[in-house]
């Protein structure tokens, strides 16, 4: 630390105060320690939060997923028995097809859907902030809400959904019930509950579209379907991937909905990774497994993180260029 | 005042234009209520039918017979009063936390220059990499024995409060914004002998106020939706947030009491949603797309 403040003193002495002449060395050493106090002072609050609920929990989580772990009781190293133990569970296989299956069905579905709403309600001239109310309601009502509400709906006798299927003299379905039909309903549930994030920001990105290459591609002879293609994609490629890549981080940690809905039923048709690990811990008492489990999600998430991370900067970039 | 879209203006003065646009704006409208406000509606209206009324197939669109008895039931039977000011208090507590400890750190990386300041800034940022969710497990050993002190954290509302001001994108905000606030603005005041918390109070404060409002919807609004946390944390009913007691009440109450308990736990945020929709929609759009 020492070294540090006597690197910088002469790049502070040279940006120094105008109105005063450089104090005695000393003095100015003493000031400089002050400063450096104060500035740890608002630091250190935050900055022990983010140790203890962050990167301890990072750390433990890789030491744990080698250990048999039971609180109080001393942790014995098991090298990677926990891999193993959680690798041959019939359940492992199930929560992973699940959960990627989840994850490109919320893309089919849950990015289709918003990116053409966004699509139709750039170009409404009235009603636009009923529109972004209405769409941004279901994201506000607490998820738990959400899937109590969807669950009471997706009830095979007097649920809403089989009584609209009943009144248009379409087939009923099961639902959340039938192993093939459960998870797609899960979809939709998150669909609609989640979509209207995706709305709003894709329809901000749609308002920065300049007006003069539309009317150049209306110019050139291009129709509605190639302006959107050769314009309006384009344009908004960046935000697009962004918001995939959100999506696909927050769908591969999807919970509430199975766990208030279908509890992982019928058949572990709707396990996911969260939900399993939750299991391991909560109803085996295995830490060690749910720790195993926890760090293979964290590798792949941090993955599409790290993506993430690295479009975003680049994007902002361009933008600023 | 509205720029170019996709369809040219002269396109929809023309009558076929004009019929078009009425037709498309009439179906998103009717798309619009059916899809998102109906099941509102529906939830609504549920708990005020009676429990025959709510299981008879074909259902009734309006209710024959307005009952309130779902709702005063729930008020009583499920102690959503219990729950919903254990949600507050998490809420608020997290906010505060948040606001406090985000802000004196943002202010110190940003304007302090901290020694090491930028390894911590990586470190932050880092989080942002490892999602919440995936850490869950980790996170709740570490609070149920929290290292060298040895103090359970469980089934208390700090659990919630602490590890809410660890938010990296919350920081990260702020900083950004402080980073905007000229030098010579802190450093006149300093001159006239406002000491770092004088300025940040006085000055940087007053400066950010679109920012610290966004951050403060988003921390209530972040632990009021908050389900998967809580459950870990709160094994003690008489301490469970709304969230958490819904679930674990579902099993076994009348369906209209429990739909009226959802009613009445979507309420306040939904409200906070209707009087602020302004600030939180421009700042969903904003945000979000410039990173």
């Amino acid at each position: 630390m020492t070294t540090h403040t006597a690197e910088r003193r002469p790049a502070r002495a040279a940006a120094g105060h105008p109105h005063t002449a450089p104090p005695p060395a000393g003095a100015a050493r003493r000031r400089r320690l002050a400063d450096q106090a104060r500035a740890w002072a608002f630091l250190l609050g935050g900055l022990i939060c983010f140790a203890l609920f962050s990167w301890y929990p990072a750390i433990r989580a890789v030491v744990i997923a080698f250990q048999k772990y039971t609180p109080g009781n001393p942790p014995e190293w098991v090298g990677t028995a926990n891999f193993t133990r959680v690798l041959h569970d019939p359940e492992f296989g199930a929560a992973w097809r699940n959960t990627l299956t989840f994850t490109v069905l919320a893309l089919l579905i849950g990015f289709a859907v918003p990116f053409l709403l966004a699509l139709v309600l750039n170009e409404l001239r009235h009603a636009k902030a009923f529109f972004r109310v209405v769409v941004y309601l279901p994201v506000m009502i607490p998820p738990v809400v959400s899937a109590l509400l969807w669950k009471w709906f997706y009830d095979p006798g007097a649920g809403l959904a089989n009584e609209v299927l009943r009144a248009l003299h379409l087939p009923t379905s099961q639902w959340t019930n039938g192993t093939d039909t459960a998870l797609v309903s899960l979809v939709l549930v998150a669909t609609w509950a989640n979509m209207g994030g995706t709305v709003l920001i894709y329809l901000a990105a749609l308002q920065s579209i300049p007006g003069e290459l539309y009317e150049a591609a209306e110019l050139d002879g291009a129709n509605l379907l190639q302006r959107i293609r050769h314009v309006t994609v384009p344009q908004t490629r960046f935000v697009i991937l962004m918001l995939m890549l959100l999506q696909i981080i927050a769908t591969m940690q999807v919970f509430t909905e199975p766990f208030v809905i279908t509890g992982g039923g019928p058949e572990n048709a709707t396990v996911t990774v969260l939900y399993l690990i939750y299991k391991y811990a909560f109803l085996y008492n295995d830490f060690g497994g749910a720790c195993a489990l926890s760090v293979m999600l964290l590798v792949l998430l941090a993955l599409f993180s790290a993506l993430y991370l690295r479009l975003t900067r680049s994007g902002s970039g361009q933008e600023d260029a | 005042m509205s720029t170019r879209t996709l369809i040219s203006p002269a396109a929809l003065a023309r009558p076929r234009g004009k019929a078009v646009y009425w037709t498309v704006f009439t179906a998103t409208v009717l798309l619009f209520v059916l899809a998102f406000l109906f099941p509102v509606y529906w939830m609504v209206t549920g708990a005020l039918k009676s429990p025959d009324e709510v299981a008879q197939t074909p259902p009734t669109l309006v209710p024959r017979h307005w009952h309130t008895s779902a709702y005063t039931d729930a008020w009583d039977l499920m102690q959503l009063p219990r729950h919903l000011a254990n949600t507050a208090v998490q809420a608020a507590g997290a906010w505060a936390c948040q606001l406090v400890l985000c802000t004196a750190a943002a202010y110190a990386l940003s304007k302090l220059k901290p020694v090491f300041g930028r390894v911590v800034l990586g470190g932050i940022l880092a989080t942002l990499m490892v999602p919440a969710q995936a850490l869950v497990v980790p996170k709740y050993l570490t609070v149920a024995d929290l290292p060298l002190i040895h103090t359970s954290l469980l089934n208390d509302p700090l659990a919630i409060w602490l590890p809410a001001a660890a938010n990296a994108f919350n920081l990260y905000l702020l900083k950004r914004f402080f980073d905007q606030i000229p030098r010579d603005v802190l450093e006149a005041a300093e001159i006239d002998g406002a000491g770092k918390l004088r300025i940040l109070w006085s000055i940087v404060l007053p400066m950010s106020r679109p920012v610290l409002g966004v951050v403060s919807i988003f921390a209530l609004v972040g632990v009021w939706q908050d389900f998967l946390w809580p459950l870990m944390v709160f094994s003690d009913t008489d301490k469970q947030p709304i969230s958490v007691a819904l679930v674990q009440l579902s099993q076994n109450i009348p369906l209209t009491v429990l739909i009226a308990a959802m009613v009445i736990a979507s309420f306040p945020v939904v409200a906070l949603f209707l009087v602020f929709q302004r600030h939180i929609i421009a700042g969903i759009g904003a945000g979000s797309v410039k990173g």
